[in-house]
């Protein structure tokens, strides 16, 4: 078995300050084997990736390739001996076009013929069913379209271990079909594909094999398909984290906040531009907006927030038009956000925990003519602690210092300890461990029976499936209908999350009515 | 091999002995300098820095020339704190200066108790409303304040020198470019009998104590600190970006105005072209060697004094120019940005893997070079 593995490590160490990313990693990658490596964030999938990709050496360990012992020394190594890998984040210069792209990454001699590459990219991308017109500019691509130049490259530089991070977060539900069919048509031709992924049910419905990491080892392997997603999880978290909240069903009640026709043109360059956005959202409801990155989320946020102003009676809030209001006096009347961006933007880095509770907090009782009473602030910051177990160098620890999770913890609790009306979440488990994710969608179905309304905002469907009362999409800055979550099929989420809201038109209608 | 690796928590330690470890290198430096200029280094670094304060009126002097580098520094504290670069207090200086002295001189000989307040006040009000067309291009046009406050430096220091040679110039000054001497009433009294230190210094202390009270317990003290540390964080939480930036700006203004307003109506009793030796700069290496708090300021600002007494002191005692003040000065501040490097970074002694890439790719890099 050995001498047919196509790659095959050998209790890989890798250390960094303060911490050990692999800790004695073996894998054993076979031809034309999907292989799955799963684990939370932080469990050192991406060290370990690195060292295969040659971008890190090893400190300890042996890689074998083809049952040769092997020393990489960099990428292009890697690339040269058929590894291939798709980074989550594409490196592609967007204003190029596929070809240009492509022939990049290539020796002088096979790229200074464009015409016959443009070729072989046609009869690849046709083969492997990844419609790709070479003559496109990069920006004017969709992320799939974009997955798929990254894909392309690989496969003209024959490769024979193609390496996936995380490569479904970016994808629709029905573009993470094709991609599968995709990499099942490259296994069955003997290409082996190491799937990267904390996507349970996707493993399942993928790889062969699969190997997860927990802080830095290998804690188990198995067969995903013969194999339960709990069990596989709690090989990916340990025994005492539990896997998933109860929600009980949700009873909504008076509607609370009235969004109608909002429209709202991104100062950035990069932004999205909302468009005649119209929504309701009822006390005691968890409503989810799913979708790609990018296609509004960030600006549909703001203009909740008060970060962005709108026009006359285009955000009421309980029967008040709050949508001129800046982000203090919506914080006032009762509406609590929570953005994306935790580090920077949801708390500043540099300052203590203590400080971060006055950032949003400070309308409960911890100013007064100007003068900030510290010990409130302390007290509050030590509530939102012992209460949803934020795990610190004390209160007074620099917000930077804590672990995605717990600062998230920290952030969700810092609004729900202010009692809103309405929580707007983005992204709020997002690269966050499963204790604390388990806790955070807590926290939101405590809000929502408490009678508060909660705008769930996120990539992860899983997430939205399991908590939303009604659940919609957004693209390219519309939203479809949102409708309760049970009549609500993937496919149509799909459809949605793509744009494709033609045959929901008559809903919108009946939505608005 | 060495190399340098940022650091997990910033070093405490190292954000205090910076400044230290600055004035060390400092004298080191100083010491070099002497030797290569053919001098007694010993003598040199002592009639630099020990000559100056050895006696009563030493020390005082170093408190006049102290006072407006705290006042300035005070001000530019708030903006450095929030982010905002001005290097404008020079030119609020001047401004505050040429203000204090209009004031002056139109009330002559007058007596009065309010005639010393009005003038004060109007040194701030200049100060400040010069600061102001700085806060007013950064808030409604986005310009860079770094570059606008520097062009308005100049343009102060034109407006002092028609001021001097123009409408203020004394009608009995027998054409020499300076004011009337003012009145009893528009100077300020002596804090020490027998040396010209005046209240002056008092103001200076006290914003300095103002300064670290607003950032220590007021909540526009930590806006601003918020609006520097995290710009996304603070329009997040809505914070009045401009509204803090105004106030950053007048206050910065009206502080550096005070120490002009101060300079004319104390120790030098007119207005005249070399009312700032540069001030308005040093303080900008007085809030950094300071760290920005209240104690740290004032022993930064007495010890930048002593650069302007040593740099005189080099011109009496050592024929030397007085381009040695500027030239410590600068020596100081280069070497307390080197220091304040491992706040957050520290030297980290590395064994480098030597690994086969190694000897495939220096052929490869001799070919490139």
């Amino acid at each position: 078995m050995t001498a047919a593995a196509r790659l095959r490590l050998e209790n890989i160490v890798k250390e960094y300050p303060g911490c050990r990313a692999n800790d004695g990693i073996d894998l054993t990658v076979a031809p034309g084997e999907i292989h799955a490596l799963l684990g939370e964030n932080g469990a050192g999938k991406s060290t370990l990736m690195k060292v295969i990709y040659g971008v890190i050496q090893p400190d300890e360990g042996t890689l074998y390739w083809d049952g040769e012992k092997l020393t990489l020394q960099g990428p292009a190594h890697a690339r040269q001996l058929g590894i291939g890998m798709v980074f989550q984040h594409f490196s592609l210069f967007e204003t190029l076009t596929v070809t240009e792209n492509i022939a990049l990454g290539l020796p002088a001699s096979e790229a200074k013929d464009r015409k016959a590459l443009e070729k072989r990219i046609r009869e690849v991308s046709t083969h492997y069913g990844m419609a790709l017109d070479p003559r496109r500019h990069v920006h004017s691509l969709s992320t799939g379209e974009r997955q798929r130049v990254e894909i392309v490259r690989c496969l003209i530089q024959h490769s024979r271990l193609l390496i996936l991070d995380e490569p479904t977060s970016v994808l629709t539900p029905q573009e993470v079909a094709d991609l599968f069919r995709t990499l099942r048509q490259l296994a069955s031709e003997g290409c082996s594909i190491l799937f990267i992924s904390h996507k349970l049910q996707e493993v399942r419905d993928l790889c062969h094999h699969a190997t997860v990491l927990r802080n830095g080892k290998v804690t188990g392997e198995c067969d995903p398909t013969e194999t339960s997603t709990d069990a596989i999880a709690r090989l990916m978290v340990g025994d005492e984290t539990p896997l998933s909240t109860d929600v009980p069903p949700a009873t909504p009640g008076a509607p609370l906040l009235e969004v109608s026709g909002l429209s709202y043109a991104s100062d950035d360059p990069f932004g999205t531009a909302l468009r005649n956005i119209t929504m309701e959202l009822r006390a005691g409801e968890i409503v989810g907006i799913a979708g790609v990155a990018g296609n509004g989320q960030d600006e549909l946020l703001r203009a909740l927030s008060g970060e962005y102003k709108a026009a006359a009676n285009q955000v009421c809030f309980d029967g008040q038009d709050v949508g001129q209001l800046g982000p203090d006096a919506r914080r006032r009347a009762g509406i609590a956000v929570v953005p994306e961006e935790r580090l920077g933007r949801g708390a500043v880095p540099d300052m203590s925990l203590v400080d971060n509770t006055l950032l949003t907090a400070s309308a409960q009782g911890m100013v007064s003519k100007g003068w900030v009473a510290y010990r409130k602030a302390r007290e509050y910051a030590t509530r939102v602690r012992d209460r949803f177990q934020v795990k610190s160098d004390g209160i007074e620890a620099p917000a930077r210092s804590l672990s995605g999770g717990n600062l998230q913890k920290f952030i969700i609790g810092r609004e729900a300890l202010q009692e809103p009306r309405l929580l707007v979440a983005s992204h709020p488990t997002w690269g966050v461990d499963v204790g604390s994710a388990v806790a955070i969608h807590q926290v939101l179905v405590e809000l929502r029976d408490r009678g508060a309304a909660v705008l769930l905002i996120s990539e992860d469907l899983d997430e939205l499936f399991q908590l939303c009362t009604r659940m919609g999409a957004i693209c390219g800055g519309r939203l479809s209908p949102l409708v309760p979550t049970e009549s609500l099929s993937i496919g149509q989420l799909g459809q949605w999350m793509a744009g494709d809201f033609a045959d929901a038109a008559g809903e919108v209608n009946h939505a608005v009515a | 091999m060495l190399s340098l690796e940022r650091r997990q928590v910033d070093s405490r330690l190292m954000e205090y002995l910076s400044p230290v470890l600055a004035l060390v290198l400092t004298v080191i430096t100083g010491f070099l300098i002497f030797l290569g200029l053919d001098r007694d280094p010993v003598e040199g670094l002592r009639l630099f820095f020990i000559v100056p304060i050895s006696d009563a009126v030493g020390v005082a002097e170093l408190g006049l020339k102290a006072a407006p580098l705290l006042l300035c520094a005070a001000g530019l504290t708030i903006c450095y704190r929030a982010r905002i670069w001005n290097i404008g207090a020079e030119g609020h200086f001047l401004m505050g200066a040429v203000g204090a002295t209009i004031a002056a001189l139109h009330f002559g000989e007058g007596t009065g108790f309010w005639i010393l307040p009005v003038v004060l006040l109007a040194g701030i009000a200049c100060g400040a409303l010069w600061s102001a067309i700085a806060a007013f291009l950064k808030t409604h046009f986005h310009c860079n304040e770094i570059l606008t406050t520097i062009m308005l430096n100049y343009i102060a220091l034109n407006l002092l020198l028609y001021a001097v040679h123009g409408p203020l110039k004394d009608p009995y000054g027998f054409s020499f470019p300076q004011s009337a001497m003012f009145g009893d009433a528009a100077l300020l009294p002596m804090l020490i009998p027998g040396t010209r230190l005046h209240i002056g210094l008092l103001f200076a202390l006290l914003a300095a104590v103002a300064v670290g009270v607003l950032f220590a317990r007021t909540f526009i003290g930590f806006q601003l600190k918020v609006l520097g540390e995290d710009h996304k964080a603070a329009e997040f939480a809505g914070f009045p970006r401009k509204r803090l930036v105004w106030f950053a700006f007048l206050v910065a203004g009206g502080l550096a105005g005070l120490a002009g307003a101060s300079e004319v109506t104390g120790p030098i009793g007119q207005l005249i072209p070399q009312v700032s030796p540069g001030y308005g700069y040093t303080a900008i290496i007085v809030v950094f060697m300071g760290r920005m708090k209240a104690v740290g300021l004032i022993l930064a600002s007495a010890l930048l004094a002593l650069t302007f007494l040593g740099g005189e002191m080099m011109q009496i005692g050592m024929n030397l120019p007085k381009a040695m003040t500027g030239l410590f000065q600068g020596l100081l501040l280069f070497y307390l940005l080197t220091c304040d490097a491992f706040i957050h970074y520290r030297i980290r002694l590395t064994r480098r893997h030597v690994t086969a890439s190694a000897g495939t790719n220096t052929p490869l890099a001799t070919q490139e070079s």
